[in-house]
């Protein structure tokens, strides 16, 4: 599969401790929330890079090997995810759960496509919030709109978008993801 | 600067002779839970070489100056990263371990058991980072190897340095903790590989099967090694007696443990008959016997000579595993509370039985970690 990026870091060849030297320098001229790739060929860079990520605060978001290639994605920090909510109406996950079984129910994931692959809920739709504008015209605006992010806070920002275009039912789900105990799908 | 190295070698007597070292383990929090250097006598601290790229001053004063501190990572990058920091900031005492637990996992110590009757030799061989033993029986020119590991240079070096050549090669089991070097140096040599046709109905390969009773004779002396059918670590597996002194038990007993029986998924149908040949096999015969496992899982089990090794006897007095009179007790402790089963032990299963042949690399990632084929 292929997994959108903001930025791509070859690391290939490099042994410990390099690939995650790198990456913590390259994530310095990250924008919060953007995604780095980091391509490294050392087996151990997998549970060092996601160990680095938890200890920085930053998302791992998961691993891909591709011939003989590993393919790490992580999420730079985005300090202002703990903003206050302003979109009205807000479901909890487990309000979602029950809703997934009625018929007009949409959940639009607007993670960035790189967190979307990894793992979402089975026939979620995908668009990243910073491209909603132009794609808001995919989402059949009579249904029943479930917005999900990894918090609740991306999600608040879109359902607020969704409703200024006349989207009539749109849910924020909260806290999203980051909570999620029902299924999830990946692309791979 | 270059910082210094410690190798493997030099780590593994400072285990052996108790010296009281300090370890920095800069590997992540799981790896260090897992599996690291064991001595009593070592002190430990970990941190995760990653929370140290912005500067080592705040560990600086928790380090001892007046004692040997080693860093260790996985492979010795990492470490040698962290020493060299650590001697910008002034200290003297800060050595990198070379290799780091890749190398420590592989590391190997010949340590001689005893001679035999006959003028021969028997070695042990203590993988001390992954706690696996294996053996060399050496008589008249002939030698004999026994659970070796996939490490073939350094039994066939050590072999050629004793103008031995290597004629029979055995694996008292299909081992799931560890890849065999048995097939390999087989090859190489020339030697007769011998398995136990039981736990060998999968393999790809063509071998010698080990059937009860066979007896081998290494050299034109009486070394007789005499197979011992023992299943229940593995339906297949086998112990041998060496020059009637020794009993090599493979991982069906050791030295403060018993074997596991489920790592090929079958507790519930071997757990009779581990405790067959432990309660009934093994108490036939003589208390002198001396017991060589195939894996050690505390220091604690090393002697003072280094060797793994004890009386069958003292065993049969002081194994919690061969006094559990009760047989439901037993089957309990061999089937419940079981440790987490070794790192890959399934490619390591299909590896040994030649289904699957992965690059060196992946070999060494797949043995990471203890060897756990125990029960206590």
């Amino acid at each position: 599969m292929t997994i959108k990026s903001d930025v791509l870091l070859d690391a290939k060849g490099l042994a410990c401790p390099m690939p995650i030297v790198k990456t913590k320098k390259s994530m310095k001229d990250l924008e919060p929330g953007q995604v780095i790739e980091v391509q490294a060929t050392d087996k151990g860079s997998k549970a060092d890079l996601a160990a680095w990520a938890k200890s920085a605060g930053h998302q791992y978001l998961g691993t891909i090997e591709e011939n003989d290639v590993l393919k790490h994605y992580v999420r730079k920090a985005n300090e202002d995810e703990e903003q206050e909510k302003k979109h009205p109406h807000v479901v909890s996950n487990d309000e979602l759960t029950q809703a997934l079984n009625e018929e007009d129910t949409v959940v639009l994931d607007v993670r960035e496509s790189a967190e979307y692959a990894f793992n979402h809920i089975p026939g979620a739709a995908s668009i990243p919030l910073g491209e909603l504008d132009e794609r808001a015209d995919e989402i059949d605006q009579s249904k029943t709109v479930y917005v999900v992010c990894r918090t609740g806070s991306r999600s608040d920002l879109a359902a607020q978008k969704l409703s200024e275009k006349g989207f009539a039912q749109v849910y924020n789900v909260v806290p999203g993801m980051s909570e999620w105990s029902g299924d999830t799908t990946s692309n791979q | 600067m270059t910082v210094k190295e410690m190798t493997t070698k030099q780590m593994a007597e400072k285990v052996l002779d108790k010296e009281n070292v300090f370890i920095l383990d800069v590997r992540t929090e799981d790896a260090f839970e897992d599996w690291k250097i064991e001595s009593e006598h070592f002190d430990y601290m970990n941190i995760p070489y990653f929370d140290l790229l912005d500067g080592v001053e705040d560990i600086l004063d928790q380090l001892p100056k007046d004692r040997e501190v080693v860093v260790v990572c996985a492979k010795g990058g990492s470490s040698q990263m962290v020493a060299e920091m650590l001697e910008e900031e002034g200290m003297t005492n800060v050595y990198s371990l070379e290799g780091g637990m890749k190398a420590w996992s592989e590391h190997l110590v010949p340590v001689k058991v005893n001679d035999l009757k006959d003028g021969g030799e028997l070695y042990q061989f203590v993988r001390i980072g992954k706690g696996c033993l294996s053996y060399m029986v050496l008589s008249n020119g002939e030698a004999a190897l026994i659970d070796a590991t996939r490490m073939t240079d350094v039994y066939i070096d050590f072999a050629n340095e004793k103008n031995a050549q290597i004629t029979h090669v055995f694996d008292t089991h299909l081992h799931a903790d560890h890849i065999s070097g048995g097939r390999q140096i087989a090859e190489q040599t020339k030697a007769t590989y011998w398995l136990p046709p039981k736990d060998a109905t999968e393999v790809v390969f063509n071998y010698q099967p080990l059937e009860d009773g066979e007896n081998v004779k290494i050299g034109n002396t009486t070394i007789d090694i005499h197979a011992l059918y023992s299943p229940g670590h593995t339906i297949g597996s086998t112990s041998f007696v060496v020059d009637d002194q020794y009993l090599m038990s493979g991982d069906i007993l050791f030295i403060d443990s018993i074997g596991r029986p489920d790592l090929a998924g079958k507790a519930e149908d071997w757990v009779g008959d581990l405790r067959e040949t432990l309660y009934e096999r093994y108490k036939e015969l003589s208390d002198e016997l001396v017991v060589l496992p195939a894996h050690f899982m505390i220091m604690d089990e090393l002697n003072e000579d280094g060797t793994v090794a004890e009386k069958l006897g003292t065993l049969f007095e002081k194994n919690h595993g061969l006094n559990i009179e009760d047989e439901n007790e037993f089957r309990k402790m061999v089937t419940e509370n079981l440790p987490p089963q070794p790192n890959a032990y399934q490619e390591i299963r299909e590896t040994n039985m030649g289904k699957i042949t992965p690059e060196e690399e992946d070999q060494r990632e797949m043995e990471i970690g203890p060897n756990r084929c125990a029960v206590r």
